[in-house]
């Protein structure tokens, strides 16, 4: 099993009043960076850096960085500027990039030169995922919503070969045109860094990931829907002729531990404050459905079972009407697309403790959970979202110390009990076990 | 008050560039063509009545739009333009006025630019395709498509009368599938094109640009510019008109169109 560590890396600012507190509404794209203090994001920038190396202290194999654009929940905008910064500061954790958005690099050429150095840097320690992001990314750098998803594939598609066929060779696709690609860097790993897909609705990315034998990593979404998206890739893989296992398949969810109980139900209760991510359980931020439906960016009609849990369809910009309606209707997908007029229903925090939404406490009544989560998924790779909403260092450290004390090894321990191999002790491509660890160019003979 | 008698439309669908186009067709006398707004053809109105009693009035839904098929290759306005080039081929119209509402207008502009023989008059009604010198065009993607809507009438009244409390289904779906094509063609730059003021010259077709002197979609002004550009143009600025001007105003804008090709 691979066992990482995740935060949003959020903009945290007590005297701003995004904070639950006040009601002030952080809707998508609501508010002026007028209102940035960068020495505080200096602060933050440099307290999350700290926070990851010490995961790598802790007993973590890898932590996870994420990128969005143009809002407070998350810092990663330059996603790859962190994890090059974390390739040479860390020493043997994995750094997952989950992920960059593919289709608003107009010139994906730069973003494959970026991921090799970043794996040379960390010799061969990067694990590259890819996402489509939402309406928010698109507009934040003006990327045609419509071609998002061909944009997607032709990118991923070039940046597989840039890395893998010899230059110069000249690219002339839909959306792409280089005439001269040859950068000089490749990556370390041989072939290149392994891909991770990340998801949370599409039904089509689930399939593209399948297709392709990319690990499928699903984002904080509830147990039950999620186990049918599993089914759902495992079926796909069924189709493609080979069988999916643990390896192809992560789970992300937020796991926070504390010294107490006490403690643990307080410092939880923070990840519904501070500006989290309004598209995920529990966030009091809101979704704008404009930026959501967004003229042809999704497939609305076809979404994995976590899409029609409410809270998801309404940050999605779907209210319950236009999923029953969708799903009775017989229209093209094209027309089904509508702006909800609802807003999300969220969870309390009690009711997302009840559901595995939030697990929070301390090792002994953690670990028991976590157990059921596997259990009942059966991931080979995890992450713990913690640190984040208004977790401060301290309830971020705090934790760090006790999953590294005693969480992570019962983990590892229940992984090898429950037989859930991780993208690295399975090869997804082959279903076949790695000698060792995953070839690198140096090993292979980097000239091939 | 007398109620409108409406000179109901025939549809056919004809074959223009290897693609199935869908085009509506009332009245009689010489061709005029109307070439819709970026929102798509949403029924046979006032507007387009008053027209059909003096013409032949021709209504395609654009390339992309309505029950056109959608051209996968297509990445902006002019792309439509030439599609349109060729269905007044196919159907062997001469002597053509054409008329343009807003990205139409767009699209007509471009299309008098690559080939106007068979047109006679050009009517540009509050049309985009030139970027403002003063302020923005406002941006339908970033905003509810029912306030972008309201956004286009002078009064507000309007919206509640044509569509009621609330906006029926199929109308939301034509808005939701015409924004789709919208964006495919003008999501950046957003509804105009730089080249195109520097060919407008080439028109020799006396044209008619229509704004409202209180548009909130496009700044006036826009018409001015056009004005500058055009060899053979004149403006026409309405007090008190908003962007969708022809909804608001069949009576006058139908009057303008017949005067300017009389």
């Amino acid at each position: 099993m691979l066992i990482g560590r995740f935060t949003e890396r959020p903009y945290q600012d007590p005297s701003s009043g995004y904070f639950g507190a006040t009601g002030r509404s952080i809707q998508d794209l609501s508010i002026s960076n007028g209102e940035y203090d960068p020495r505080l994001g200096s602060e933050l920038y440099n307290r999350y850096l700290d926070e990851q190396v010490a995961a790598e202290e802790a007993g973590f194999d890898a932590i996870m960085l994420n990128e969005h654009h143009s809002t407070p929940f998350c810092m990663g905008g330059t996603v790859n500027t962190e994890a090059a910064i974390l390739a040479r500061i860390t020493d043997k954790v994995k750094i997952v990039i989950n992920g960059n958005v593919l289709p608003i690099w107009d010139d994906p050429l730069w973003l494959a030169e970026e991921l090799a150095t970043i794996d040379m840097i960390s010799k061969g320690r990067l694990v590259t995922g890819w996402v489509r992001g939402t309406g928010r990314e698109s507009v934040a750098h003006n990327a045609p919503p419509p071609f998002n998803w061909e944009r997607f594939q032709e990118a991923h598609d070039f940046i597989i070969k840039a890395w893998t066929t010899p230059g110069p060779f000249r690219w002339e696709g839909e959306h792409y045109d280089f005439r001269y690609v040859n950068p000089w860097m490749r990556p370390y790993q041989n072939p290149h860094p392994q891909i991770m897909i990340p998801g949370v609705v599409s039904k089509n990315t689930v399939k593209w990931s399948a297709e392709h034998r990319y690990p499928y990593l699903m984002l904080a979404t509830r147990l039950e829907p999620t186990k049918a998206s599993f089914d759902y890739y495992r079926e796909v893989a069924h189709e493609s002729g080979y069988e999916a296992g643990p390896q192809h398949l992560g789970y992300l969810f937020k796991v926070h531990v504390d010294e107490t109980e006490e403690l643990a139900y307080e410092t939880g209760k923070k990840f519904l404050d501070g500006p989290g991510n309004i598209f995920l359980e529990g966030s009091r931020g809101t979704a704008s459905p404009v930026l959501q439906n967004l003229p042809g960016l999704t497939d609305r009609k076809n979404l994995l079972p976590t899409g029609e849990v409410g809270f998801v369809a309404a940050s999605r910009g779907r209210s319950a009407a236009d999923v029953a309606r969708d799903n009775n209707s017989e229209k093209p997908d094209s027309r089904n697309v509508r702006a909800a007029q609802t807003q999300a229903t969220l969870a309390d925090y009690d009711t997302q403790l009840e559901n595995y939404t939030i697990i929070s406490g301390t090792p002994k009544t953690v670990i028991p959970k976590i157990r059921h989560v596997l259990e009942t998924l059966r991931p080979g790779t995890i992450f713990f979202w913690d640190g984040d909403g208004a977790m401060t260092h301290d309830d971020s450290m705090r934790s760090l110390r006790l999953m590294g004390s005693d969480v992570i090894p019962a983990v590892k321990e229940m992984a090898k009990e429950l037989d859930l191999p991780g993208s690295f002790e399975i090869d997804t491509q082959t279903n076949e076990p790695y000698n060792s660890t995953p070839a690198i160019a140096e090993v292979a003979g980097g000239g091939a | 008050m007398t109620i409108e008698t409406l000179n109901e439309p025939t549809s056919r669908i004809v074959n223009v560039a290897g693609l199935d186009i869908n085009i509506r067709e009332s009245g009689e006398g010489k061709p005029l063509v109307i070439l819709h707004r970026s929102t798509g053809y949403l029924e046979w109105d006032s507007f387009a009545n008053k027209l059909s009693e003096s013409f032949h009035v021709i209504y395609p839904d654009l390339p992309g739009f309505g029950n056109s098929e959608r051209p996968d290759w297509a990445r902006e306005s002019r792309d439509l333009s030439i599609v349109m080039v060729e269905l007044f081929k196919v159907l062997d119209i001469k002597d053509i006025t054409l008329v343009g509402l807003g990205l139409g207008g767009f699209i007509a502009a471009e299309l008098a630019t690559m080939n106007q023989e068979r047109l006679s008059n050009i009517v540009l009604i509050s049309p985009a395709g030139i970027k403002p010198d003063e302020g923005e065009i406002l941006d339908q993607m970033l905003i509810e498509h029912a306030d972008y809507i309201r956004h286009g009438l002078a009064d507000p009244s309007h919206f509640e009368n044509k569509f009621g409390d609330e906006v029926h289904p199929d109308i939301q779906d034509i808005w939701e599938f015409s924004r789709i094509m919208t964006a495919r063609i003008s999501w950046s730059p957003y509804m105009f094109n730089r080249r195109l003021p520097h060919l407008l010259n080439i028109i020799t077709v006396p044209t008619l640009i229509i704004f409202g002197n209180s548009d909130t979609v496009i700044p006036y002004t826009v018409g001015q510019q056009f004005i500058n550009n055009l060899s053979n143009g004149q403006l026409k600025v309405i007090d008190g008109g908003g962007h969708l001007i022809e909804w608001e105003m069949p009576d006058k804008i139908s009057e303008l169109i017949v005067g300017h090709s009389s």
